[in-house]
């Protein structure tokens, strides 16, 4: 069988007055049934942009995208990039649902929690409203919330953030999607909260059996519930594969030096946070090179200035893990080896 | 929330009794005697002497305001014996140079201000939000351009040249609406009378404020687009046309209730220049002939009738807003 949701060479653009924005450029990624991959990226990097042309949410009129994104769907596989409007909404809810970052601001303030879950089941169901509401009460006790026949009249302004983002999930799964995007669903969030939002996620998974691509740019999240990692940088995948391989082994200068930023709490090293120095390209440049050599701790290892000439593609360095970087394996892995013992080291003194 | 209705009407209470004691301190400084006012030519020691007792201005300021506000609950009575008159409740004084009770002339003037506020508002809330919808949902194309275009025109046109205009052109030149014996025709006597009256000061109004709104109600709506729970709503699977006319509509809208109460109110407390360009015996056209003729009770009743219309719509927007808004109800 062939994947849930199979990204082949996506590119996103947006034309503005300063120039063409490359929000994403070459962006290939696969979800199965069951799976848990995450998007890991800093601001920018094109994460949400990604996410967001699975569902086809994106500006129609004025982004330019290319590539496939394929889909299984019960009528077959779709692709979203070039199928018709009504093809796309007849999906986004009910084979492809997602989950926003601010569930403050994501729920419509005016309507009750009820109304809105329900309207989101009447859509792809026949439904009457009393059906629609009897659902919705069923999927809020399902996400946890206490009351949930009570709680379905009450409005958005009267849960609490956590709260709130279990509506949110509650209303993705109405339908039973069988992929759940997830863009930074815990961002908003306490910590504690976090940490129940991403429970709760897990369960529900295995419940109804569905793929979830998840979108965030906090590590701890990833390390704890991912199954296989995509990170992003301006706009490129830099490198992916399973979690493991990512956090012990990472390939690419980009993913090492993201993992060293990593503040070490047994560090005696106190004051000063480890950061990567220099920003994130402008989306607009059309240079030739690595997009992030102008940061990288490794690129005067490569001869002939090739970091700037070029951009490295992503090659399977080792069997399921890719990685973007001209460098040769061995030296990376030295140097990441080196970077791991100085880090290890800090701690330890 | 009776509660919260009850307190609100109190405070408007409140205010109409600092709008009447300001209106009267202020005329109570003028420099004039409205007793020599009530004869004219004819005027006699003798007989201004005699008004100024009858009408009461020979009492010291803070009685004849007593005297103002007791009339209101339980009417007046000016004068005394055969000559006596009165004013029944609610009595807003006798106007001196009209030679009626206020009451009556409020009576008068309050439907044809009536007509044409409604009517007015009615026209621009049509125009100016079906205007600003559709710019916004083609924002950058041409619907929105050609609006932009009617904004500029509209907002820059002050109503006494678009008034004139439509007079001018529509009565006089082309002739399209025979001017009628009588200014003014109510609805319920003719309605086909009642609309050739009102049409253009209606549109006259109309077109300004239209203007107005459609910019309102442009950024209002693509401000709305731009909220998180309409990607939701979209990320439902709903259709571009359910999202704007049902998450975004309600959403946008909502503000502009608040403007257009107080706008509405504003209205009620007469449209000085449309009333006067079309000879409409409204509520504006009389208080500013009271202002000329220093006709004080009248200036007194019109101003307190304009403030009180303000303050109550303020309340009616306020209880509005909370039907839309679950989040007001609460508190």
């Amino acid at each position: 069988m062939s994947h849930l949701l199979e990204v082949k060479g996506l590119q996103v653009a947006f034309p503005t007055y300063d120039g063409l924005v490359r929000a994403v450029s070459d962006v290939d990624l696969t979800l199965d049934r069951g799976e848990l991959v995450a998007i890991v990226g800093e601001s920018g990097s094109g994460k949400t942009v990604t996410s967001l042309s699975v569902m086809s949410l994106h500006n129609r009129r004025t982004a330019q995208v290319s590539g496939e994104i394929l889909m299984e769907t019960p009528k077959g596989v779709v692709d979203i990039v070039t199928a018709p409007e009504p093809v796309v909404r007849a999906l986004r809810g009910k084979t492809v649902a997602m989950i926003f970052q601010d569930p403050m601001s994501s729920l419509h303030p005016y309507y009750s929690i009820g109304d809105q879950l329900g309207e989101a089941y009447q859509i792809h169901n026949k439904a009457t409203k009393k059906e629609a509401r009897a659902r919705a009460t069923e999927m809020l006790e399902l996400v946890g919330i206490p009351g949930a026949a009570k709680r379905v009249k009450d409005y958005p302004h009267q849960f609490s953030g956590g709260m709130r983002q279990r509506v949110m999930i509650a209303m993705a799964l109405i339908n039973n999607p069988d992929i759940l995007i997830a863009d930074e669903p815990t961002t908003a969030l306490d910590v504690t909260v976090q940490a129940q939002i991403l429970e709760l996620l897990r369960d529900l998974q295995k419940e109804f059996n569905m793929g979830i691509l998840l979108i965030t740019h906090d590590l701890g999240v990833v390390a704890g519930v991912a199954d296989r990692v995509n990170v992003m940088y301006a706009g490129r995948v830099v490198e992916s594969g399973v979690v493991d391989e990512i956090y012990y082994r990472p390939l690419a200068p980009y993913t090492m030096a993201l993992l060293s930023s990593i503040p070490n709490i047994a560090s005696k090293d106190a004051g000063q946070l480890p950061a990567i120095p220099g920003q994130p390209p402008s989306m607009i440049s059309t240079a030739p090179g690595c997009s992030f050599q102008p940061r990288c701790q490794l690129t005067h290892l490569v001869p002939d200035r090739l970091c700037e000439r070029s951009m490295p593609a992503l090659t399977e360095d080792q069997p399921g893990h890719f990685a973007r970087c001209h460098l040769d394996l061995t030296t990376r892995t030295t140097a990441a080896a080196e970077a791991r013992a100085k880090r290890n080291a800090g701690g330890a003194a | 929330m009776s509660g919260y209705v009850v307190r609100r009407l109190l405070f408007t209470a409140v205010i109409l009794l600092l709008v009447s004691m300001t209106v009267y301190a202020i005329f109570a400084l003028l420099p004039f005697d409205p007793a020599a006012l009530t004869c004219g030519k004819n005027c006699r020691p003798n007989l201004i002497a005699a008004n100024r007792i009858r009408l009461g201005y020979d009492k010291p300021v803070y009685l004849q305001y007593w005297y103002f506000l007791r009339g209101i609950f339980v009417g007046r009575t000016y004068g005394v014996g055969a000559a006596a008159f009165a004013c029944a409740a609610p009595s807003f004084g006798y106007s001196f140079r009209q030679n009626h009770c206020v009451t009556s002339l409020l009576a008068q003037a309050l439907p044809v201000t009536l007509s044409l506020a409604i009517g007015a508002v009615i026209i621009w809330l049509v125009i100016g939000v079906s205007l600003g919808v559709i710019a916004a949902r083609f924002k950058g194309r041409w619907p929105d351009t050609a609006s932009s275009v009617f904004v500029l025109v509209g907002t820059s046109l002050p109503t006494f040249v678009t008034g004139l205009m439509l007079l001018v052109f529509v009565k006089i030149k082309w002739n399209l609406i025979p001017f009628s014996l009588r200014d003014y025709i109510s609805v319920f006597e003719s309605p086909f009378g009642f609309l050739k009256t009102f049409i253009l000061p209606w549109l006259t109004l109309a077109i300004a404020s239209a203007a107005l709104y459609t910019r309102l109600t442009r950024a209002s709506v693509l401000e709305t687009l731009g909220e998180d729970y309409i990607r939701t709503a979209r990320a439902k699977g709903l259709s571009e046309k359910v999202v704007l006319r049902k998450h975004t509509l309600r959403a946008a809208l909502a503000p502009l209730a608040t403007i257009a109460g107080l706008d509405f109110a504003t209205l009620l407390g007469g449209a000085i220049i449309t009333e006067t360009i079309f000879n409409l015996p409204g509520l504006g056209r009389m208080s500013i002939q009271a202002v000329v003729d220093y006709d004080l009770p009248i200036v007194v009743a019109t101003v307190f009738l304009a403030a009180g219309v303000v303050v109550i719509m303020n309340l009616v927007v306020d209880l509005l807003y909370a039907v839309i808004d679950p989040r007001v109800r609460v508190a």
